[in-house]
């Protein structure tokens, strides 16, 4: 069940049954060349499970890293990665793109 | 996402809703829609339900990011022959939700298809029961006039996204001229892919499948296909 994107749902779900705490990361706004369409989802556990994408692999990292400062804090980031954002650079956006995730914890 | 939106959230996709969930940026305050509130979120929500499309809108000087949460989409397939156990199992890792239609019972199997819905009804009256959307695909393979000329006749009448039909260009010119004799005008008969799938030179069940579910693909992302074609 999505809107044409992948559904990580059911893995955010059986997480959760397990007790985990889940952090979900939603790709909100793209420009330029980018890998992954408006509403691709990753979901991070905090103890460090992953599952979904944001892009081809190029920010996931630091999204996971994001997701477990979420889930510390409990408050939702909006997150831009790009060539415009000198952070994002080092983490390398090799296709030239930009894109905007969102950050929430799965209360 | 608070608990409460959480679980209704997963009530929803249980109960095989169709939904967008809303969130305010950048404070992530969230909404699931449709609710009883009428408002201008509630239009754009449904505006982004029928296109099937998320995204960001800005509503009296706030910005909301609304993600669809829709349905699979469904594909019938009529016929519960070789080539739709391929398709089925190709099928598998897509958000698609797969329906085989055959009324005979030797091949409509839950051995032979432990995956798929199955539907024994004739094609017409399963396609009917289904209330065939914008978001159904009809796959017809099982060569014979009296199962997949009514599965034709019911798919040209729905705004269904794909419809394929198998079997050779000789067998689909007679196909088009039984359709038309049934009141099908020729645009619509255009709609039929046929012979069905993208021309990879697909020899085995597998193959077959595979070209059938790339021209679904392709035509449901409004690729533009090779020339000719």
């Amino acid at each position: 069940m999505s809107g044409g994107v992948e559904d990580i749902f059911a893995q955010v779900g059986a997480w959760r049954d397990q007790g985990e705490r889940v952090a979900l990361a939603t790709v909100i706004a793209t420009w330029g060349s980018s890998p992954r369409p408006v509403g691709s989802q990753m979901a991070v556990t905090q103890s460090g499970r992953i599952v979904g994408s944001v892009s081809g692999g190029c920010v996931e990292s630091a999204v996971a890293e994001a997701s477990l400062l979420t889930l510390a804090t409990g408050q939702p980031q909006v997150l831009d990665y790009g060539v415009t954002n000198e952070r994002a650079w080092e983490i390398g956006l090799a296709c030239g793109g930009r894109l905007r995730v969102f950050v929430e914890e799965v209360g | 996402m608070t608990p409460e939106i959480t679980a209704a959230l997963f009530q929803a996709r249980a109960e095989r809703r169709p939904l967008v969930l809303a969130t305010r940026l950048p404070d992530g305050l969230q909404r699931i829609l449709p609710d009883s509130i009428e408002d201008d979120l509630q239009d754009a929500a449904r505006q982004a339900l029928e296109r099937d499309r998320n995204g960001i809108v800005e509503l009296a000087g706030e910005s909301w990011f609304l993600h669809v949460h829709n349905l699979p989409v469904r594909i019938f397939v009529v016929g519960a022959v070789h080539i739709a156990q391929a398709l089925v199992r190709l099928t598998a890792p897509f958000d698609m939700a797969t329906i085989v239609i055959d009324p005979r019972p030797a091949l409509a199997t839950v051995e032979r298809f432990p995956d798929a819905a199955l539907m024994s009804d004739w094609p017409d009256e399963a396609l009917d029961l289904a209330k065939l959307d914008a978001r159904s695909a009809i796959v017809v393979l099982t060569h014979d006039p009296k199962l997949d000329d009514p599965a034709l006749d019911r798919a040209l009448r729905s705004d269904a996204f794909y419809i394929g039909a198998l079997g050779s260009r000789r067998s689909h010119a007679a196909r088009l001229e039984r359709l038309a004799a049934l009141g099908h005008e020729q645009s619509s008969l255009s709609r039929i892919k046929g012979p069905v799938g993208l021309p990879i030179g697909a020899v085995t069940a597998p193959e077959i499948a595979l070209s059938i579910l790339a021209e679904l693909v392709a035509v449901r992302r409004g690729a533009a296909l090779g020339a000719g074609r």
